[in-house]
This record gives structure tokens, C-alpha cells and sequence, in this order.
């Protein structure tokens, strides 16, 4: 049996990085799936927490997030599609028209 | 049977209402004739219907008609309703307002015919007419004070008719602000029966106040206060000492408007609260003799201005004053009966003295400096004559209406006790009257003409000016009449009339004396008021037709006081640097330059100011740049951890410790 706080530290480590690189990167894709690495994170800490209590709210929980993260995907691609579209560029750093 | 009118009174004033709205929405691009024929119709019909009201009125036996139709004010105990009242004095005030009101519409078809804003005029003129039957209708003094306020705004609208003209404009709102400072006290007086009585009704306000005593409350008690405040206003409305200032400069509205508002009826509003309010002003004497002394002086004093005037309106305005303030002397010796009596005969020879004036200045092309007239008997026939008998009248001549009127008035106030000064400075001031009335009439009508005769293309006027010349040239000579029985030991049918509402008020200072011995007093006093006439005519006679030279030495060498009467005693300057410049300077100075400059909008645009300043610094977080975004979401999530896992950190690091 794993102690539970070897799945924390390892949650822990996934979004720190996540978030990291969410800052850092500058393709979107890239700062997309960094994203999807938090949540990930997260996940693994409530399935973590969920073993320990023993207590089944914490995987429904998984379940949600990752159906709210498929729905975010879909909406996100359409968008980097667009970008994608108009600026035949994926750089995060030549979005910046909203400004005054 | 048809409905009485006294069952729906209000279709009195209404009427001329509806006139008003119609030509005022509608007659702005419609014919003079229609504009005529609605004007003349709304006030005509009103003037009928209030015939026929007076009518069913003695047909009932001369009972107080008292009609609730619908309730405009409750609050609590507090009731004002429309409600429209008809007594003995009532009678008299709607003939007159009406009938007066009728001549003078007719009058003015002619008289307005080449102005612009004709159905302006008319609609103005009908709206005024509304407002005063309100006045003289109303059964309580909130529906009073209703037509009061309207009757102001109706006079500052025609004053200012030519609105275009600077001094018109003026003298409208200095009607209208000379008129506010009385309608205050006027209010003031209001509150204090209210709150003293309860109800503003004039029924149950005069029964409940009538078993007061004056002694109950003192010299200066309740009944006083009341009364002066009461006749403060009627100060403001009626011209009196020391708020006259705006009738004479009321003189910039149309003649057909002087007539009508500045001398026949609206003026007389003051008159007419004090005679309704008698029972209070009986209570107090103090109220009383100021009443008395405030009118005596104000006659006096305006007589004395209008002895050096040159405008032929400015004369008879100053004049109206001085009649005014002969009223308010009736009223204030316990006569009220002469007071309104003299109301009545004034309204009559006072409308047909301005619409003579109009239909000589009409004749003369605008022209209303006396010096440039003269000669115009011969010219303006009917216009003279007519003149002639309202200045009969004015001047106190027998059997003229205005000979009774100002009869009964002086013989009151030589009868009270201490009233001597009083019947003194009257009489003087009939002469005083006597003088520049015919000053007037010889100027204007004789002597040498002192125009351009091919300048001046001398005409009499329409009919439609001269017929109601004539009908108030009849009503002046015969108005009188009503009282002049008891010249010859009878009884004042006019007195015996308003006997039911004035009661015993004027035997008051007859009791004292027999019968004979009154009658013998009266027939004194009336030949002294003839000769006091007399030696006026004589005067004018003497120093404007035999002496044409005379009255300009005469000027010269009582230098001082020729240039204070000509300058109305410098009463307008004065009120100017007393009154008006400072308030005019506290006005700019502090009011505008400190507190709404600096506090008020400093304070609106310093809120602006910092708002701006506040964006321009919270502004530059939206960069636009979605990276710098990216960073404040993970600050902010670390921040609200640090928070939220404080106490767990500071315990956690007290413990490695």
C-alpha cells in the first residue's frame, strides 16, 4: 500500500509544473496543455484523499472534472483553431488586442 | 326647469377657462374674428351666468350659498376643498369682475387689433379672468390663495407682454417677486389660523373665531398676527405702503391690461381678503389701525407723486395706488362697507379712466407724455367726455359715483374716535386727487396742441373701444346712486345690502350721535369733501390754462421738492441699494462665486476628477498582454492560499522554531 502523501507530493509536483508552465510557455497549445496537467493534478490528489478517507465523493469529483475539462478542450481547440485562422500564428504574445 | 346655475357654480369661472385653453392651444394661426368670438363668448357667458346666479341667489332670499364640489386637499383633520361660496359680498365682486371683465374684452378687440400675439392676449386675458372668479368664489383660503397666485402669474404674463421690450420683461418680474414677498406673509397667515382654528374654511373659521374676544389674546396676540400677516399680502397685491413699487412699472403692459388688472380688479384682491376676513380684523385693533394708517399714507402718498407725473398711465397708476389706499382706510375705520363700496365705484370710473388714456394714446399713435398732447377735445369728442365724467367722479363730484363712495369712507373715519388726522390727510388728499386729475384733462384735452401735427395723424377710435367707454361712463355716473338715499336721510341701500355680512361694523362711530345730528355731520362733511374737490379743480384751472408758464416756475422754485416727487421720493433707488444690491452681491459673491462654484461643483467634479485618476492607475493591469493575465490568476490563487492556510504556517513555523 502507497502512502497517501506520496500521491500528494506527486499532485503536488504535476501542478506546480502545470502552473509553471502555464505562466513560461508561449504556444497556446502548450499553455492549453499545461492545463490539462493542473487538472490532472488535482484529480490524482481527490482520488488520493478519496482512497484514504474511504469516501466515494472524491472520484465523482474526478468524474466531473473530467467531463468539464472534455467540454473545456472542445471549446478551447475551436478557439486556437481560430486563432490559428486569423493570425496564422500561435504565439500567445501577438494576442493582445484586447487593450485599451 | 333647467338646473340652477347656483347648483353648478362653477361653471362660472370655468367658463372662462375654457376660452383660455382653447385660444392659448389652438389660436396661435386662426383669424382675429375667431379669437374674438371665443374670448368674447367664454367671458360674456360667464357674465350671463353669473347674472342668473345672482339672480337665483335673491330669488332664495339672499341666503349664504355654500357648495362642496369635490375635495382637493385632506390630510389628517386638515380639509381644502373646491368649494365655491355666494354671499352679499361675493355679488358684488363677480358683477364686477365679470362685468368690468366683459367691457374690457370688447374694448380690447379694438384696442389689440394691430398687435401681434392676439390670441396670446386674449388667452392671457380669459386665464385672468378664471383666476379671479376663483378668488372672489372661493369658500375657504386655501382656494383662495389659488386664485391669488394665479391672478399674479395672469398680471406678470400680461405685463410682460411685449416681452421682447427689456422694461416690460422687468416690470413683470417685479410684479411677480414684489408680489412673493406678500404672498409669504399672506401664508404665514394661513398657517396661524390653522393651526389656531383648525379649519381654513371661511364659515366655520368666522364661527369659531367670532366668540373670541380682543382682549382674550392681547395687543399683540393671535388675531393680530394673523391679520397682519393677512395684510401683508394684501399690501403686496393691493400696491400698498411699502410694497407699491411694482404697480406703477406695471404701466409697460397693454392699456386694455392696466385696466382691467392694474386698477379695476385684480388690485382690489387685498380689499376684498381684508373685507372677508372682517371678523378677524374686528378682533384686533392694533391690526385695525395699521390697516387704517398703512392706507391713509399710501393715499396720501402716492396722490403726491402723481401731482408731478407726465406720463398720462403713470398718473392714473399712481392714482389707482392712492384710490387703493383709500379703500383699505374704509376698511381699517370699521367701514368696510364704504371700502368695498369705493371698490366698486373705482372699478367702474378707474377702467374707464385707462381706457380713455388707451384710446387717446390709441388716437395720438403711442404717444403717452402729456406735454406732447393737448388741444384733444375738439379731435376725440367721445373720448373726452367720457374722460371728463370718470374724472368727475375720481375727483369727488356730486352725483358721481365716486363722490358717495369717498363720502362714506371720510365721514367714517372723522366719526371713530382719534380718526380726525386720518379724516385730515384724506380730505387732503382729495383735493390732492381733484388736482392732477384735472391737470390731466386740461393737459391732454386743452390748451394749445403741443404735437407735430403732420406727424401725429390725430382719429378717434372704433366702437368697439367707444361703446364700452360710454356703458362705464353711465355706470360712473349712476353706481353711486345705490347710496346716495342716505345723502338725504334715508337708508344706504348699498350698506343695507351687506348689512348680513358686516353686520354692525359701520354703526360703530354713528351710535355716539343722533340720527339728525348724524345726518346734519354728514351733509357737513360731504360740502367740505365738494369744496376740497372745488378748490382742486380750481387749481388746475388756474395754473394749466390761464398760467401755462406758471406751473414751471412754480417747479423751479420749490426745486428740492419738484425733483423728489418727480423721482417718486427715490423709492425705487432706494428699495435698490437697500434690498437689492446687497442681496445682488451675496448673491454673485458668495452664493455663486463660493458655494456653488467652489463647494457644489467642486465637489461634483473633484468625485470626477478622482474617478478619472483611479482608472488611469487600475488601467494599466489590462495590459492586453494574456500572459501577464496568466500570472495574476496564480498570484491571486496564492494569495488567497497564503490566507486561508495562514494560522496552519505560523503554527507549522512556531513549531520548527
Amino acid at each position: 500500500m502507497v502512502p497517501t502523501h506520496y500521491y500528494l507530493v506527486l499532485s503536488a509536483v504535476l501542478f506546480g509544473l502545470g502552473a509553471v508552465a502555464f505562466v513560461f510557455k508561449r504556444n497556446i497549445i502548450t499553455i492549453f496543455m499545461s492545463i490539462e496537467l493542473m487538472l490532472n493534478a488535482v484529480n490524482l490528489a481527490f482520488v488520493a484523499f478519496s482512497q484514504a478517507f474511504g469516501k466515494v465523493e472524491g472520484q465523482v469529483f474526478v468524474l466531473f472534472v473530467i467531463v468539464v475539462a472534455a467540454a473545456e478542450a472542445a471549446v478551447g481547440l475551436g478557439i486556437i483553431i481560430l486563432i490559428q485562422r486569423n493570425r496564422q500564428s500561435l504565439n500567445i504574445e501577438k494576442v493582445n488586442l484586447l487593450k485599451l | 326647469m333647467p338646473t340652477p346655475i347656483l347648483d353648478i357654480l362653477w361653471i362660472v369661472p370655468a367658463l372662462p377657462l375654457l376660452g383660455a385653453a382653447i385660444n392659448g392651444l389652438f389660436g396661435k394661426n386662426w383669424p382675429n374674428k375667431i379669437v374674438n368670438t371665443v374670448a368674447l363668448s367664454a367671458t360674456g357667458l360667464s357674465f350671463v351666468a353669473a347674472l342668473e346666479a345672482v339672480r337665483e341667489f335673491f330669488e332664495q332670499g339672499q341666503k349664504l350659498v355654500h357648495k362642496e364640489f369635490f375635495d382637493w386637499i385632506v390630510a389628517g383633520s386638515f380639509r381644502a376643498g373646491f368649494d365655491l361660496q355666494m354671499d352679499q359680498l361675493t355679488v358684488i365682486m363677480v358683477l364686477v369682475v365679470t362685468g368690468v371683465g366683459f367691457l374690457i374684452h370688447i374694448y380690447s378687440t379694438g384696442y389689440m387689433s394691430h398687435e401681434g400675439g392676439y390670441y396670446r392676449f386674449f388667452s392671457y386675458l380669459n386665464l385672468f379672468m378664471f383666476f379671479m372668479l376663483i378668488l372672489v368664489l372661493a369658500a375657504n383660503y386655501v382656494l383662495l390663495f389659488v386664485g391669488w397666485e394665479g391672478v399674479g402669474l395672469a398680471s406678470y404674463l400680461l405685463i410682460g407682454f411685449y416681452f421682447l421690450k427689456k422694461s416690460a420683461s422687468d416690470a413683470g418680474k417685479k410684479a411677480f417677486i414684489v408680489n412673493r414677498i406678500g404672498d409669504f406673509g399672506f401664508m404665514l397667515g394661513m398657517f396661524l389660523l390653522f393651526k389656531t382654528f383648525g379649519t381654513l374654511d371661511f364659515t366655520q373659521l368666522f364661527a369659531k373665531a367670532e366668540p373670541w374676544s380682543h382682549e382674550s389674546w392681547g395687543v399683540f396676540g393671535t388675531f393680530t398676527v394673523a391679520c397682519l400677516l393677512l395684510f401683508m399680502g394684501a399690501c403686496g397685491k393691493s400696491a400698498q405702503l411699502p410694497l407699491y413699487v411694482w404697480l406703477p412699472d406695471a404701466m409697460e403692459g397693454p392699456t386694455p391690461v392696466s385696466a382691467l388688472i392694474h386698477a379695476a380688479t385684480m388690485v382690489t384682491a387685498g380689499v376684498y381678503v381684508v373685507a372677508r376676513s372682517h371678523i378677524l380684523f374686528s378682533h384686533s385693533e392694533t391690526a385695525m389701525v395699521v390697516v387704517a394708517i398703512v392706507g391713509c399714507a399710501t393715499a396720501f402718498f402716492a396722490a403726491t407723486i402723481g401731482l408731478v407725473q407726465t406720463d398720462i398711465k403713470k398718473v392714473l397708476a399712481y392714482s389707482t395706488v392712492s384710490q387703493l389706499g383709500y379703500m383699505f382706510l374704509g376698511c381699517g375705520v370699521g367701514a368696510f362697507g364704504a371700502g368695498i363700496f369705493h371698490l366698486m365705484t373705482h372699478a367702474f370710473f378707474k377702467a374707464l379712466l385707462f381706457l380713455a388714456a388707451g384710446s387717446v394714446i390709441h388716437a395720438m399713435g403711442g404717444e403717452q407724455d402729456m406735454l406732447h398732447m393737448g388741444g384733444l377735445s375738439k379731435k376725440i369728442k367721445v373720448t373726452y367726455w367720457t374722460m371728463l365724467i370718470a374724472t368727475l367722479a375720481i375727483a369727488g363730484f356730486p352725483p358721481l359715483a365716486g363722490f358717495f363712495s369717498k363720502d362714506a369712507i371720510l365721514g367714517a373715519a372723522f366719526q371713530i374716535p382719534g380718526g380726525h388726522p386720518l379724516y385730515a390727510i384724506g380730505l387732503l388728499t382729495a383735493l390732492l386727487t381733484s388736482f392732477y386729475m384735472f391737470r390731466l384733462i386740461f393737459l391732454t384735452f386743452h390748451g394749445k396742441q403741443r404735437y407735430d401735427e403732420h406727424h401725429v395723424h390725430v382719429h378717434e377710435s372704433p366702437w368697439t373701444m367707444l361703446g364700452p367707454l360710454v356703458v362705464l361712463a353711465i355706470l360712473s355716473v349712476i353706481g353711486g346712486w345705490l347710496a346716495a338715499p342716505s345723502f338725504w336721510g334715508g337708508e344706504d341701500h348699498f350698506a343695507a345690502f351687506l348689512a348680513p355680512i358686516f353686520g354692525g361694523a359701520h354703526a360703530e362711530g354713528e351710535a355716539a350721535l343722533s340720527e339728525a345730528a348724524a345726518h346734519q355731520l354728514e351733509l357737513v362733511l360731504a360740502g367740505v369733501a365738494v369744496f376740497a374737490a372745488l378748490i382742486g379743480l380750481a387749481t388746475a384751472f388756474w395754473l394749466y390754462l390761464r398760467q401755462p408758464g406758471k406751473p414751471a416756475e412754480i417747479a423751479k422754485s420749490l426745486k428740492p421738492i419738484y425733483t423728489t416727487l418727480y423721482n417718486k421720493y427715490c423709492v425705487d433707488e432706494a428699495y435698490g441699494a437697500a434690498i437689492v444690491k446687497p442681496l445682488l452681491s451675496l448673491s454673485t459673491n458668495v452664493l455663486w462665486k463660493i458655494i456653488d462654484v467652489e463647494a457644489i461643483d467642486g465637489t461634483v467634479n473633484g468625485i470626477a476628477h478622482g474617478a478619472t485618476a483611479t482608472g488611469d492607475v487600475t488601467r494599466r493591469t489590462q495590459s492586453g498582454n494574456t500572459r501577464s493575465y496568466a500570472v495574476w490568476v496564480v498570484v491571486g490563487a496564492l494569495t488567497i492560499l497564503i490566507i486561508v492556510f495562514w494560522p496552519a504556517i505560523r503554527a507549522w513555523a512556531g513549531g520548527a522554531q
